[in-house]
C-alpha cells in the first residue's frame, strides 16, 4: 500500500530486471509508441514460397478441383430441402405433378443407391436463353428429399430465392470440369435454345 | 479440438457433403458422442435428415458408433479423419505414380465412396477406364483385379471390419447396431473372385450399352441381377500406409539434401525393407544388419561393403532431427521473418541455449537487428526465454536469460496456424466464386449452347456470334477468377504438406516420451 503512490516514491523509473541483459542498452532509442491498432493486412515484407508448379503440381491441382466437383454429384451430397409451400395460396399450375415417394431404410450401412426420382418443373420465362428447371420437394409427412437433375442447365431467378440458395454453388465447382458433360446433356434442350 | 480445427472440418464437410451433413458432423465433433435423438433435438433438424447425414458420415468412416448399455447407440465423430479429406488428391496422385492409372482410379473410387466391395470397385474402374480408351477397346476386369490385389498386398487398401458370422443358434433379438470385427490376418486378404467381364461404355454407340438410356450416369444402371459373390466384404483406403509412404519420401529427400544421393539411396533401401515388417506408427524401424542392407541395395549401386559401412556410421553419427531441419529451413522462415531470422533460429536450435550476446556473435548479425528479430520470434512464440538464476533470490540483474527453442511447442503452434490458414484459403476461394457467380453461370450457359450447336453442326458465323456474348472485359474477369482460384487451391495443397509433417512429428515425439 505504501509503495503505491502513483509512482512518486523512491525507486520510481526502475525496472525489475536488468535492461542490458535483455539487450536494450542505455541511451538506445526505444521504438516509437503505437498509436493505432495494427493494420488488418500487414504489408508482406518477404516474398512467399513459390507454389508447387510443374507437372506434379498441376496434376494434383486439377485432381483436387475435379474431386470437388465429383463429390457434389455423388449421392452422398445431401442438399437442403426446399421449405414447404402453402399450395392453397398459389395457382395450381405451379405445382409439380411427378412426385415419387421414396422411403429410405435408414439403418442400413451399405452404400445407398440414389433414388431414381427426378422431378421437373417447367417455367416459361421471358428470357431468350435457356429453360429453367427446378425440382419440387416431396410434400409427404415424413420425407422431404430432393435431387437435382444433373443434365439440365439452371438459371438464377430473382423471385425464387430459396432455390437460389441450394443451387448457388452448383455450377461453380463444375465450371472447372472440362465441360464434356454439357455437350451431351443439353441435347434435349436444343429446341428450346431460342436464339 | 481447437476452434481452428472445428472450423476447418466444417468447411470441408460443407464443401463435400452439403450443409446438412456439415451441421450434424460439426455438432458431433463439438459435443463428443451422442445418441440419435439427442443429435436431432440439439441441432434442430428433422430425424430423417439426421439419419441420412449419419449414414453418409458412417459410410465415409468419419463417424463411428457404439452400443451402450440399455441398447442406446451413440455416435462419435473423428475430427482428424475429416481433416484427411484435404489430402485426398495427394493419396490419389501417389497411387498413380506407383500403380499407374488403374491404381489411381481404384483409390479414387474408394475415397469417393468411403467403402466398396471389390467387385463394385473393379466394375466401376473398368467402366471409367473404358471411357478413356479408343473406340472399340475395353478394359478387362482381370487387369483391374490384378492391380487391386497388388494394392492389397502392399497394404494400401484394407478390409473394413465386417459383421461377425453368428455361428451360434442364439435366438435372442439382434443387437441395435452390429459390432464389427476384423481379424489382423484377414485385413489384406483378397477374396477369391473370378471377375470376368469388360468395362462398359456410357455412350450408346457401343453395343454393350445399347440398353442404357442416353445421358444417364452409370450408377442408374444395375444390369446384372446376379448375387454379388463377395457381398459383405468391404474395402477402404488405408490412409496410414500412405502416410508411411509420405514419411519415407520426406526422410529420403531430407537425407539427400543434407548428405548426398548415395546415402539417401541407402536410407531408402532400409525403409523399403522394413515397410511391412514395422507397423506404421513405430518410432524406429527394426534393426537391420548391414549385410541385409547390402544385399537389398538396388542393382547399379555397386559400392563395396566397406563404403556402405562407412555411410552407415556417418548416418548414425549425425543426430539430426528432421523436423528441426525443416522448421529451420529457409522456406519456412524466409516467408515469416526473413532468412537472417532463419539463421538465428537454426543457431539457437543447434546450441540449445544461447545468451543474447552469444547470438549476436555466432550469427554474425549486428546487435540491433539481432535484437529485433529475436523479439519478433519471441512474440510469435517460436523462441522462449529460459531463466537461470545465479543467486537464490532470483534477482534479475544476476540472472542469466537464455534463448531456447522448444520444438514441440513451436510445432504445435505452427500446426494451429496452418489449420487457420487453410480455413482462410477455403473461405476466400468460396468468396471469390460467390462474387462472380453470375458471370460463371453465364459462361457455362454459353459453353453449353456452343457445344450443343456444334453437335448439330452449326456454322462458323453462328458460333462466333455466341462466343461474343461474353464481352472481352468479362473474359478478363473470368481469367482472373480462374487464376485466383487455382492459386488458392495450390496453396491449400502446399499447406497440407506442412500439416502432414508437423502432425507426424508431434505424433512421433509424443510416442517417444
Amino acid at each position: 500500500m505504501a509503495s503505491r503512490g502513483g509512482g512518486r516514491g523512491r525507486g520510481r523509473g526502475q525496472l525489475t530486471f536488468n535492461m542490458e541483459a535483455v539487450g536494450i542498452g542505455k541511451g538506445d532509442a526505444l521504438p516509437p509508441p503505437t498509436l493505432q491498432p495494427s493494420p488488418l493486412f500487414p504489408p508482406l515484407e518477404f516474398r512467399p514460397v513459390p507454389l508447387p508448379s510443374g507437372e506434379e503440381g498441376e496434376y494434383v491441382l486439377a485432381l483436387k478441383q475435379e474431386l470437388r466437383g465429383a463429390m457434389r454429384q455423388l449421392p452422398y451430397f445431401i442438399r437442403p430441402a426446399v421449405p414447404k409451400r402453402d399450395w392453397r395460396r398459389l395457382p395450381r399450375e405451379l405445382k409439380i405433378r411427378v412426385r415419387k415417394l421414396q422411403k429410405e431404410r435408414i439403418t442400413i450401412l451399405l452404400p445407398k443407391r440414389p433414388p431414381k426420382t427426378s422431378e421437373d418443373k417447367e417455367e416459361t420465362i421471358q428470357k431468350l436463353e435457356t429453360l429453367e428447371k427446378k425440382e419440387e420437394e416431396v410434400t409427404s409427412e415424413e420425407d422431404e428429399e430432393k435431387e437435382e437433375e444433373e443434365e439440365k442447365e439452371e438459371e438464377e431467378e430473382e423471385e425464387y430465392d430459396e432455390e437460389e440458395h441450394e443451387e448457388e454453388t452448383d455450377y461453380i465447382m463444375s465450371y472447372f470440369d472440362n465441360g464434356e458433360d454439357f455437350g451431351g446433356d443439353s441435347d434435349d434442350n436444343m429446341d428450346e435454345a431460342i436464339y | 479440438m481447437t476452434q481452428a480445427e472445428i472450423k476447418l472440418c466444417s468447411l470441408l464437410l460443407q464443401e463435400h457433403f452439403g450443409e446438412i451433413v456439415e451441421k450434424i458432423g460439426v455438432h458431433l465433433i463439438r459435443t463428443g458422442s451422442q445418441p440419435l435423438r439427442v443429435i436431432a433435438h440439439d441441432t434442430g433438424t428433422s430425424l430423417d435428415q439426421v439419419k441420412k447425414a449419419l449414414c453418409v458420415l458412417v459410410q465415409h468412416n468419419l463417424v463411428s458408433y457404439q452400443v451402450h448399455k440399455r441398447g442406446v447407440v451413440e455416435y462419435e465423430a473423428q475430427c482428424s479423419r475429416v481433416l484427411r479429406m484435404l489430402r485426398y488428391p495427394r493419396y490419389i496422385y501417389t497411387t498413380k505414380t506407383l500403380y499407374s492409372d488403374t491404381g489411381e482410379l481404384i483409390v479414387e473410387e474408394l475415397l469417393l465412396n468411403g467403402k466398396l466391395t471389390m467387385s463394385a470397385v473393379v466394375k466401376k474402374v473398368a467402366d471409367r477406364l473404358t471411357e478413356t480408351m479408343e473406340d472399340g477397346k475395353t478394359m478387362d476386369y482381370a487387369e483391374v483385379s490384378n492391380t487391386f490385389v497388388r494394392l492389397a498386398d502392399t497394404h494400401f487398401v484394407q478390409r473394413c471390419p465386417s459383421v461377425p458370422t453368428t455361428e451360434n443358434s442364439d435366438p435372442g433379438p439382434p443387437p441395435p447396431a452390429p459390432a464389427l470385427v476384423i481379424n489382423e490376418k484377414d485385413m489384406y486378404l483378397v477374396p477369391k473372385l473370378s471377375l470376368i467381364g469388360k468395362g462398359k461404355r456410357r455412350r450408346s454407340s457401343d453395343e454393350d450399352a445399347a440398353g442404357e438410356p442416353k445421358a444417364k450416369r452409370p450408377k442408374h444402371t444395375t444390369d446384372n441381377k446376379e448375387p454379388i459373390p463377395d457381398d459383405g466384404i468391404y474395402w477402404q483406403a488405408n490412409l496410414d500406409r500412405f502416410h508411411q509412404h509420405f514419411r519415407d519420401q520426406a526422410i529420403v529427400s531430407a537425407v539427400a539434401n543434407r548428405m548426398d544421393q548415395t546415402s539417401s539411396e541407402i536410407v531408402r533401401t532400409m525403409l523399403r525393407m522394413s515397410e511391412i515388417t514395422t507397423s506404421s506408427s513405430a518410432p524406429f524401424t527394426q534393426p537391420l544388419s548391414s549385410n541385409e542392407i547390402f544385399r537389398s541395395l538396388p542393382v547399379g549401386y555397386n559400392i563395396s561393403k566397406q563404403v556402405l559401412d562407412q555411410y552407415l556410421t556417418l548416418l548414425a553419427d549425425d543426430p539430426v532431427s528432421l523436423l528441426s531441419l525443416y522448421l529451420a529451413s529457409a522456406d519456412n522462415f524466409s516467408t515469416l521473418f526473413g532468412s537472417r531470422c532463419a539463421r538465428i533460429f537454426r543457431l539457437v536450435l543447434q546450441k540449445k541455449h544461447l545468451e543474447q550476446k552469444q547470438v549476436e556473435d555466432f550469427a554474425m548479425i549486428p546487435a540491433k537487428e539481432a535484437k529485433d528479430m529475436l523479439y519478433k520470434m519471441l512474440s510469435e512464440n517460436f523462441i522462449s526465454l529460459q531463466e537461470i538464476p545465479k543467486t537464490p533470490d532470483h534477482a534479475p540483474s544476476r540472472t542469466f536469460y537464455l534463448y531456447t527453442v522448444n520444438i514441440l511447442a513451436a510445432a504445435r503452434m505452427l500446426l494451429h496456424r496452418c489449420y487457420k490458414s487453410i480455413a482462410n484459403l477455403i473461405e476466400r476461394r468460396q468468396f471469390e466464386t460467390k462474387e462472380n457467380k453470375r458471370l460463371l453461370e453465364k459462361s457455362q450457359r454459353v459453353e453449353a449452347i456452343i457445344a450443343s450447336m456444334q453437335a448439330t453442326g452449326a456454322e462458323e458465323a453462328q458460333l462466333q456470334e455466341i462466343e461474343e456474348m461474353i464481352t472481352a472485359p468479362e473474359r478478363q474477369q473470368l481469367e482472373t477468377l480462374k487464376r485466383n482460384v487455382n492459386k488458392l487451391d495450390a496453396s491449400e495443397i502446399q499447406v497440407d504438406e506442412t500439416i502432414f509433417l508437423l502432425e507426424s512429428y508431434i505424433e512421433c515425439t509424443m510416442k517417444r516420451l
